[in-house]
């Protein structure tokens, strides 16, 4: 019944989904501001449903309704309950509930919390949002319900999660990435908003730009809480693969962060508008273009979901529509929002703009890569590319990206003057040089690479901090007074900044001074990296609520001393024979021990085992929180508040 | 005292843990690290989206093998490389193999690197000549941190 | 309102030309491998032969259009495939084995429960023969012309479909070529 009721209200939201998108546009181009006035009730109805159809899934999880295909298909009695209700974006149907309900509940918030925002503008948005919708509400019902029966002879039990996704890191992993996929709707639906509009308000990308951080943020933790699972989970000890799942991830945040940059050009100077416009749809279709690389099965990958080149066909109609529409829109109306607004060569805009040109680079080099192999099988010819080719853009890339940082932080908008600022650069590289040289020998000589990236790395914080006091002494009522009067989006920034360098000074350690070791170990037998030392100590093997599992005991010692226990699996998943391994890690802030078994060797008791010893790697995982929290503090400005009563009067009838 | 009790220990259990050993063995650390770079860089041809290094896969296992006793052979990487795309195709390098058409890869994003950047310094003269020299910088955000 | 840049068009054509690629894409299995020993001779070997004591060599695939059949009994398609490979021998293809990583003692069981379509069966039991072929799982088939050269390799199981599709045009060529 639960099923019946969650198929009838996914309709329910589709006929929602269609009012939206039709009258209040109706609304706008008649005047007629009752029908403008239905956005935000329609926005509510539709996620109102989807909310129901998200709960009757829910619901046949819970009761193990077998009967409905997809609850066979990936669960079994034997799942613990938190993994029943996590495989509701287990598996394909599911997924695209969470990104439907998920685009809905953005809808909604974006109707609450856009009070200073004219409701002609909020009737625009909204449409925009509701066409998205209806075209994931017809991709569902068309080709992947997640409610089908298997009708009258379903299964007794079902045949279960996939072992990958039974897993505490992918119960949230997939809601923070879809929050970020679909919270890019936003971005992209006011863009398309400004232009249908054809004349942008001024206050365009101060409505706009919150919701934007707030997507960018949600997807930063999305993408490192994959890289952490991959890390843990599939046993390889590698952070980032460029898999093209990974890569369908990082092209919408790269445009994203390059989105994030100019829209606070557009907003403190009100130009690049088109520029910011162009950005906010590449990364919504980035975003569709990441579900439509995953779905339809035309690169092979490892977390793909089931291919099928119906539903990629489904999809690139979509995809042409969404990307191929709002482009074409662009190409028409964009000339509107050119406006000539003058600044220097050196001042905040113009450093923005190298920053943005490098970031749009990074977001080509991963699309090429990515696609790029379709391309040459057209002409016969079957090539992998990963992180030879990755690494060769993105390490530069990146270190230019550092380098442009710092003068764009220090300047001033319009016009900066440059004696000034070379002269604050250089007395801050000395010291960037001196302690990068020494940090980057601390656990052993780095080659030059690591030296300079070390060192790039604390250029890059000692600039913060240099401008956090500096901004501070000028308010001139003391330092700790000047401290508290930074604004919240500054100090975002700065956090978010020193994240990138933390996240470089992560990578760089990691990748000049993992050691792994795979070897033969025997209980009783003991290997060592440096000075820690693993000894194998013994085996058993024990029963898991649906797996079996040969389990080793480990223990470590740092000079002689006791330092950890350590337990690495190999489970055997019941109901699907898979064979999994669970590998065993003792993290800490300087540098992760990890003990993976791999087979069962010849002589029985023998076994191969990997160890790594892995310093830095958990500063990547850190600074990307670093990043996704600087976008919390800014989002916390007063601005974004403050204006929110400061614009309701004009409100309504506002036309600029 | 203590010093010595944990030496006597540390000795015992070095005595009583018998070293493992390695399951590829090299005669020199560089033999190590080219096997482990190369392990990274040839991509199995059963599990496709894994390198030699990462897949479970009874064909990498074979391979990783051969590229063992290939660097014990004392084959240079490339011939170990070329060895197996000859079996395999140019699909099991990570390397992409540059010729006339595959170098698309490298210069479309160097050229979209290049012609930004030349569109950049084009818009930057026309921005700086719209720009009145006595007016002054906008430092609202500079100095107050963002906060207006 | 002003005249458009022509420029602004440049997201479009991008992105048309993206999604042009991206439906080429579409219904291809990206799993398939071309070989890269398709117009290449057998690589040279020296090995056992399962059913007798002799040592087969790359010679023991020159002479004649066969096909090269790479299985093993741990391979459950290898089952699945057999009854075809039975049929083919009946219609008169000649069938080479690769025993492929497998154990000779049950390998002869196998066949001699399930018939043997083979004319004789390499034994590749460290699967250094299979690494020179660029095979990557069983079962997988070679059709090798009179010279001993690779003319098409298939991966996954042979049935009548891939037969019609892939092998029996070339068969047929060949015999055309030969006839005239």
């Amino acid at each position: 019944m639960a099923a019946e009721i969650g198929h009838l209200s996914l309709w329910l939201a589709l006929a929602a989904a269609l009012c939206l998108s039709v009258f209040p546009l109706i609304g706008v181009h008649r005047n007629i501001l009752a029908l403008q006035w239905y956005a935000r009730p329609l926005a509510w109805v539709q996620w109102l449903a989807l909310t129901l159809s998200m709960v009757c899934l829910g619901y046949s999880f819970y009761i193990n309704d077998f009967s409905v295909a997809y609850v066979a298909n990936h669960s079994n009695s034997a799942l613990p309950l938190a993994y029943r209700l996590s495989a509701i974006w287990g598996g394909h149907e599911g997924s695209l509930l969470l990104w439907g309900w998920m685009l809905g509940g953005w809808a909604a918030m974006v109707g609450v919390l856009s009070r200073s925002v004219p409701l002609h503008m909020v009737a625009r948005v909204l449409s925009v949002m509701g066409m998205i919708s209806v075209g994931f509400l017809l991709f569902m019902l068309l080709t992947s319900n997640p409610f089908d029966r298997i009708l009258p002879w379903f299964p007794l039990d079902g045949a279960d999660l996939n072992p990958l996704l039974q897993d505490p890191g992918l119960i949230i992993h997939p809601p923070m990435l879809y929050m970020g996929y679909v919270g890019f709707s936003v971005a992209f639906a006011f863009a398309v908003a400004g232009l249908l509009a054809g004349n942008m308000d001024p206050a365009w990308a101060r409505w706009a730009r919150p919701w934007t951080t707030v997507a960018w943020s949600f997807l930063t933790v999305g993408i490192a809480l994959g890289s952490w699972w991959a890390y843990y989970e599939l046993g390889w000890g590698g952070w980032w693969f460029w898999d093209p799942v990974e890569n369908a991830s990082l092209l919408p945040w790269l445009a994203g962060t390059a989105l994030i940059h100019s829209l606070a050009v557009t907003e403190k100077r009100n130009m690049f508008r088109a520029w910011t416009v162009l950005l906010a749809i590449i990364a919504f279709s980035l975003s569709l273009l990441g579900t439509f690389l995953v779905r339809s099965g035309v690169l092979t990958s490892v977390h793909a979901f089931a291919n099928d080149p119906e539903r990629g066909t489904f999809i690139l109609a979509f995809l042409s529509v969404v990307a191929g529409g709002a482009l074409t829109l662009f190409a028409f109306r964009s000339s509107a929002l050119t406006n000539n607004k003058g600044f220097k060569p050196v001042s905040r805009e113009a450093f923005l703009l190298g920053n943005n040109l490098i970031l749009l680079t990074a977001t080509f080099v991963v699309l090429v890569g990515t696609v790029a192999p379709l391309f040459f099988e057209a002409m016969d010819l079957k090539i992998s590319i990963r992180s030879p080719y990755f690494n060769g853009f993105f390490v530069p890339l990146t270190l230019v990206l550092i380098l442009l940082m710092v003068p764009g932080v220090f300047s001033n908008w319009k016009r900066q003057d440059g004696n000034g600022l070379l002269k604050r650069m250089a007395l801050l590289a000395p010291a960037a040089i001196i302690a990068g040289w020494f940090a980057a020998r601390l656990p052993e000589p780095s080659p030059w690479q690591g030296v300079l990236a070390i060192m790039l790395a604390l250029f890059l914080v000692f600039a913060h901090m240099d401008d956090v006091v500096r901004r501070a002494r000028a308010y001139n009522q003391g330092f700790l007074n000047g401290l508290g009067k930074l604004g919240r989006g500054y100090w975002g920034m700065v956090m978010a900044h020193c994240g990138l360098a933390v996240m470089v000074a992560g990578i760089t350690l990691v990748s000049f001074h993992e050691v792994e070791r795979d070897i033969r170990m025997a209980p009783g037998d003991q290997a060592s990296i440096g000075d820690y030392a693993f000894v194998f100590d013994s085996l058993d093997s024990y029963v898991g609520p649906n797996f079996d599992s040969t389990r080793g005991h480990f223990h470590v010692t740092y000079q002689g001393e006791p330092e950890a226990v350590m337990h690495p699996e190999k489970r055997t998943y019941h109901a699907s024979g898979q064979i999994m391994t669970e590998a065993a890690i003792d993290a800490g802030f300087w540098r992760d021990l990890y003990v993976a078994m791999g087979e069962p060797l010849e002589d029985g008791n023998a076994w191969a085992v990997r160890i790594y010893f892995k310093p830095g790697i958990r500063w990547i995982w850190l600074g990307a929180l670093m990043m996704a929290m600087g976008g919390a503090v800014a989002l916390s400005d007063k601005r974004y508040r403050r204006q929110r009563f400061a614009n309701s009067e004009e409100g309504v009838s506002h036309e600029s | 005292m203590t010093m010595i009790l944990r030496t006597v220990f540390l000795l015992c259990l070095s005595l009583s843990a018998m070293a493992a050993t390695d399951l590829y063995e090299f005669e020199t650390p560089e033999q190590e690290q080219r096997f482990r770079v190369l392990l990274d860089e040839l991509r199995c041809p059963k599990c496709q989206n894994q390198s030699l290094a990462d897949s479970d896969a009874g064909i990498a296992q074979d391979m990783r093998v051969r590229v063992e006793s290939m660097i014990k052979e004392g084959k240079s990487d490339e011939e170990i490389v070329d060895y197996f795309v000859s079996r395999y195709g140019d699909f099991v390098s990570y390397r992409p193999p540059v010729t006339p058409t595959t170098s698309i890869l490298w210069l479309a994003p160097l050229l979209l690197l290049g012609s930004g950047a030349v569109v950049i310094v084009l818009l930057l003269r026309r921005a700086s000549a719209r720009v009145d020299d006595n007016d002054a910088a906008d430092e609202s955000d500079v100095n107050h941190g963002g906060d207006r | 309102m002003k005249a458009n840049s022509p420029w602004v068009f440049l997201p479009l054509v991008g992105f048309v030309l993206l999604a042009l690629l991206l439906a080429s894409g579409l219904g291809r299995d990206p799993q398939e491998l071309p070989s890269a020993l398709v117009g290449k001779p057998v690589p040279t070997f020296s090995l056992p032969s399962l059913m007798t004591d002799e040592t087969l060599t790359q010679d023991s695939l020159k002479g004649r259009w066969q096909l090269l059949n790479v299985w093993a009994t741990w391979c459950p398609t290898c089952y699945v495939e057999h009854p075809f490979l039975l049929e083919l021998a009946a219609r008169g293809v000649a069938i080479a084995g690769l025993n492929y990583k497998d154990e000779s003692a049950p390998a002869r069981q196998y066949l001699a429960e399930q018939g043997n379509p083979f004319t004789h069966v390499i034994v590749d039991a460290d699967g250094q023969l299979g690494l020179d072929l660029g095979v990557y799982g069983a079962p997988e088939t070679f059709l090798i012309n009179p010279d001993g050269e690779i003319v098409l390799r298939h991966a996954g199981d042979l049935n009548a479909r891939v037969w019609q599709e892939k092998f029996a045009p070339l068969l047929e060529q060949s015999t055309q070529e030969g006839g005239a």
